[in-house]
């Protein structure tokens, strides 16, 4: 990707701009100068205090999908990926994979009921009534699952988010 | 990378470029003398094409061989290090480039890490690398030059080929769910490979071109979402509904949007009678005090400025522009021969004009919008979970407010669950909804009974000297009684019948629209009455008026010879003039009403909320919860008084031109009044609901208000004379009279002709009776297209279903035939718990154990196409081996043939990478 963000300027901005950030975050840790290539992974902490993410409710589970231990902590290039996957440029196939990791809180490849329930209780703040979230939960696996088998695959997931009018202009972040 | 950081690359480089500069300079020569000894130096592009093919052939035996050739700018460890590994297996592989490498490795002995800077050389030197590619494929041209002159030009095109699929792979690059690290060395050895043979081929040239295009492309997203933003804060007190919308719902926030809506209409309103009346009269007509019509007469003028007297539109404000009598009859008025009669019938008649048009038009977009998007309600509850969040959100209150908007939306949805599936007794509903509206029937006669009765007695009690104050405002009184008590009335009786909230609202309001109209109703009697009244009186008023004046003149005729001196305009009296008593008593109504809603929401709301809120830490009981609790946003009253509003205004704009003006202050302030008064004193309503897409049913009460406050408004102009005395129209004999008049004078004959045949009724009649057929046909075709729409609806919810029922069961034939390959080759099965089979029975299916898995599947696959293909389909054992993957169900997945770099545990679906290659899970 830093080839590419040389050859196109404002790539090169963006990443430019991206490790301001980054560097702003630990200063003492990030150093400026990258060449050497250092193995700096920030934690989840410092991440989601960004102010781009700090109202997300979904947070914690941006990061860790795109941590490369899963653990939450960011190396420069998971931060890189991670903006630029939420830019506006991304398309829409590449948004779709990492949202469905996203609402795949417990990473089984599926989203199933319990992570619709946490999503929906992330989203309300836990207003709903337990059957109204029953009900919701079980509208959107009626609704999405294509194959039947009560949770949502991938396929299914994307399937349903292709054809949502606002998705791109929702699951963007501008940095 | 950071600026800094790459000026202290640029330092190295600079640094260790130019070293190497030298180095590779002499290099290159050497080498180029070597070549020179070997061969001709010719160099055709054929030469390069073969050396590609060459590199072609290398690629595909080691993958990464191009990733020397890269020119990247600031290499980091990992790559170096990768890099190194390269190399040295290219050292094996190729014999001319390791020479070179080997070459510049023994050159520069003194670095350690020669590696480095060798990229970095390379990154800078981009040509010399170039040149270094076509000497290497001279090289190994030489080394086995067997067939020179053999290249084809398929050969070309093959080349061609490939790096356009490898430009294609750098423009996807974004779309490829890979990390960064892989992504990154990926993207070097696809740009070096274009890089190195686009040149060659006398290609891209257009980069720049398209760099520059690019950055055009996304300089006008940027100006594009600009200007959106910018469009969107020119929207007036959007975010203010918005707010409004996100705590109170969309049926709260559809009342604002149509207040706003109103707002707009009206400020048009007002900006046509102030440019065309008001502002002409007051610049250009005659001034204050000139003429009786715009003097107070003289027994007023002692109390004309009181603020009681002002409070009740007389004295200075009734003898002012803001009323009809005001206007004088002057044909043209100013230096600009302004016809302001004309002007005034024209702006009278363009307000109602204008009115229906936009309503009408606003009508029929609604009905646009809401037929145009079709199908979104196939994955309503999946779109709200899954894009309902901006991402975009940064701001804490922001936040909040998308909180509770979305959680608004949701609860919104969950009622139009509940209510489509909601399982019922027909009969008992019918019957209550039957008795519901007998009731309601019963009320609405009763009161209008009621009205009726009082407006009677109160015609008598008119004509009685001392009637007491009771007498005198008995209707008044009765009117608001009902209009208070009428409407809980009605909507507790409507709970009987269990509507959607929606359609509850709207039955509420049609049915609070009746009981008002008869209060409509009787403002109308009793203002008929009184026009009637004062036209009696004008009668003998006129003849008063000549005579007082013949007499005037007469007299100082009579007794001076010189010239009378003009009788004082205050003094000449004048009739009653019934168009200002009309516009007076409207302007009178619309506002009490304005203080009467301002005051209600202040007690009812406000002060009650503040009751509740701090009474509560000192009462018997929970007041919050309990008795009066707070107040819900009361929309059908809100909706209501809006309406029957307007209507006041359209039915008082021809006589009191001011009232507008007066109506538009009243939205605005009601606009901010009311919009603090629901964020501060109400509660979100029970059961939170949608407004329907479009807010028709409020239009549409609005175009029946405008078409009954038409009627009284025609009427008068066309049959009533006008005050002799005072308007612009005293002395016609009817108010129409004026565009007679400006026919005659200022048009030419031929004008006048045609307007006279316009007008006959010979030609009306037709264009009436063809404008019905053209409202039929019209009608018609429409309905036939809602009914292809809602066909083509139909038949895409069953092709839905179809899909989903195919998935089914390709599911379910797939797991069957698994469940077969279980049963066929159960010795290669390892033993697990049954329990654990339940539990990930899909995605291994290999691990369970064939007993327990076929029970499972007899429970699965109780269709009975599956069951009977079960029984016909027993598979020769080599259908295990042969069984083709089936790709099309999982295409849009990235197949994981490379797994996540970096080894992650939970790529996104490394369970399918890393599984059974043989089946593909059934989907």
């Amino acid at each position: 990707m830093q080839l590419k963000m040389r050859r196109g300027e404002l790539d090169s901005a963006f990443e430019r701009k991206l490790h301001g950030r980054y560097h702003e975050m630990a200063p003492n840790v990030v150093p400026m100068d990258y060449t050497k290539d250092p193995d700096v992974k920030l934690p989840m902490q410092l991440i989601i205090n960004m102010p781009e993410l700090k109202e997300n409710p979904f947070k914690e589970r941006i990061v860790e999908s795109f941590s490369e231990d899963g653990e939450g902590s960011l190396s420069f290039n998971d931060f890189v990926d991670m903006f630029s996957v939420l830019s506006e440029m991304a398309p829409r196939e590449l948004k779709a994979i990492y949202a469905f990791k996203i609402y795949d809180f417990n990473t089984d490849n599926f989203i199933c009921k319990a992570d619709l329930e946490k999503t929906l209780n992330k989203l309300t703040r836990e207003e709903l009534t337990a059957e109204e979230i029953t009900l919701v939960c079980e509208k959107v696996i009626e609704e999405a699952d294509m194959d039947g088998d009560g949770k949502l695959g991938f396929a299914d997931f994307e399937n349903m988010i292709s054809k949502a009018p606002d998705f791109l202009s929702t699951f963007h972040i501008r940095i | 990378m950071g600026k800094r950081k790459k000026c202290k690359l640029r330092d190295i480089m600079e640094d260790v470029g130019i070293e190497i500069d030298g180095q590779v300079e002499s290099d290159s020569e050497s080498e180029e003398d070597e070549v020179k000894d070997k061969r001709s130096k010719k160099q055709t592009r054929r030469e390069i094409v073969r050396a590609n093919r060459l590199e072609r052939k290398k690629s595909q035996k080691n993958k990464e061989e191009n990733e020397s050739k890269e020119e990247e700018n600031c290499p980091q460890q990992s790559r170096a290090s990768r890099r190194k590994n390269h190399r040295m297996k290219r050292n094996d592989g190729k014999k001319g480039g390791g020479e070179r490498d080997k070459k510049a490795s023994s050159k520069d002995e003194k670095e350690s890490e020669n590696k480095e800077k060798k990229t970095n050389m390379k990154g800078k030197e981009e040509e010399n690398k170039q040149k270094k590619g076509r000497k290497n494929s001279a090289s190994s041209n030489s080394s086995n030059s067997s067939d020179e002159e053999s290249l084809s030009e398929e050969e070309l095109a093959m080349l061609m080929e490939e790096v356009e699929q490898k430009k294609k792979l750098i423009s996807t690059m974004r779309n490829k769910p890979w990390r960064m690290m892989k992504k990154l060395s990926v993207l070097r050895e696809a740009q070096a490979f274009v890089e190195k043979f686009e040149g060659a081929l006398g290609k891209g040239k257009g980069k720049k071109l398209y760099a520059y295009k690019m950055m055009m492309a996304k300089k006008w997203v940027k100006f594009k979402r600009d200007f959106d933003n910018f469009k969107t804060q020119c929207i007036p007190w959007e975010m203010k509904i918005k707010e409004v919308e996100s705590h109170f719902g969309s049926s709260v926030a559809s009342y604002f949007i149509f207040l706003r809506w109103m707002y707009g209409v009206n400020l048009v309103l007002f900006g046509l009678i102030f440019g065309l009346v008001i502002i002409p009269e007051v610049l250009m007509g005659m001034p204050y005090g000139s003429m009786p019509r715009k003097t107070v007469p003289r027994a007023e003028q002692a109390t004309a400025m009181d603020f009681s007297v002002l409070w009740d539109f007389e004295g200075y404000i009734k003898y002012s522009a803001l009323f009809y009598g005001y206007y004088n009859n002057q044909r043209t008025i100013g230096w600009l021969k302004y016809r302001l009669p004309m002007a005034y019938f024209m702006v009278g008649i363009s307000v109602f004009g204008y009115s229906l048009m936009v309503v009408i038009r606003s009508m029929a977009r609604n009905a646009n919008e809401s037929t145009a998007d079709g199908d979104d309600d196939n994955f309503v509850f999946s779109w709200k979970m899954f894009t309902s969040w901006d991402y975009l959100i940064g701001n804490p209150e922001t936040a909040d407010n998308k909180f509770a908007s979305i959680t608004t939306s949701f609860k919104e949805s969950i009622v139009d669950e509940q209510e489509s599936n909601k399982d019922e007794n027909i009969h008992l509903r019918r019957f209550l909804r039957v008795l519901a509206n007998v009731l309601i029937i019963c009320c609405l006669c009763g009161s209008g009974y009621l009205i009726y009765f009082v407006v009677k007695r109160s015609q008598t009690f008119s004509k009685m000297q001392n009637a007491g104050w009771y007498e005198r405002n008995e209707v008044e009184i009765v009117m608001s009684l009902l209009g208070m008590f009428c409407p809980p009335l009605f909507e507790t009786i409507a709970t009987l019948e269990n509507y959607h909230p929606r359609i509850g609202l709207k039955w509420q309001l049609g049915r609070i629209f009746a009981l008002f109209l008869g209060n409509l109703y009787t403002f109308l009697l009793a203002l008929m009455d009184d026009v009637n009244e004062k036209l009696a009186e004008e009668d003998v008023v006129k003849n008063i008026t000549r005579w007082t004046l013949f007499g005037h003149y007469n007299s100082s005729m009579e007794n001076s010879t010189a010239t009378p001196a003009p009788l004082d305009p205050a003094d000449v009296p004048r009739g009653p003039c019934w168009e200002t008593t009309v516009g007076i008593e409207i302007v009178r109504l619309t506002v009490s009403d304005i203080l009467v809603t301002f005051v209600t929401i202040l007690v009812g709301d406000f002060i009650r909320a503040c009751f509740v809120r701090f009474m509560n830490y000192c009462w018997c009981w929970d007041l919050e919860a309990g008795f009066p609790s707070y107040a819900e946003f009361d929309i059908s009253g809100n909706v209501l008084g809006l309406v029957f509003n307007q209507g006041m205004i359209w039915m008082g704009s021809f006589y009191a031109p001011g009232l507008v003006g007066i109506n538009v202050l009243r939205l605005l302030t009601s606009m901010y009044f009311q919009c603090w008064a629901v964020m501060s004193s109400n509660v979100p309503h029970a059961r939170v609901f949608k407004a329907s897409k479009s807010n028709n049913f409020y239009m549409g009460l609005l175009l029946l208000i405008l078409f009954l406050s038409l009627l009284p408004v025609a009427y008068t102009i066309m049959s009533l004379p006008p005050s002799f005395d005072c308007g612009p129209f005293s002395g016609k004999k009817r108010m129409y009279d004026v565009i007679q008049e400006t026919i005659e004078l200022d048009f030419p004959l031929f004008v006048a002709k045609i307007f006279g045949y316009v007008a006959n009724p010979g030609l009306i009649i037709p264009a009436i009776l063809l404008m019905v057929l053209a409202i039929y046909y019209l009608n018609a075709v429409s309905e036939a297209y809602q009914r292809a729409n809602a066909e083509l609806k139909k038949k895409m919810q069953l092709q839905r279903e179809e899909e989903k029922n195919k998935r089914n069961n390709k599911a379910s034939t797939n797991s069957m035939m698994q469940d077969l390959e279980d049963l066929l080759a159960p010795s290669t099965k390892s033993e697990s718990s049954p329990k654990q089979a339940e539990d990930k029975k899909k995605d291994s299916p290999n691990q369970a154990s064939p007993v327990g898995k076929q029970e499972k599947a007899e429970v699965l696959n109780s269709s009975p196409i599956a069951a009977g293909r079960r029984a016909a389909f027993i598979p020769p054992p080599h259908v295990l081996v042969t069984r083709p993957l089936t790709p099309g169900t999982w295409a849009p997945y990235p197949q994981p043939r490379q797994p996540w770099p970096g080894g992650r545990p939970m790529g996104p679906f490394p369970g399918r990478g890393r599984g059974q290659p043989r089946y593909i899970h059934p989907v």
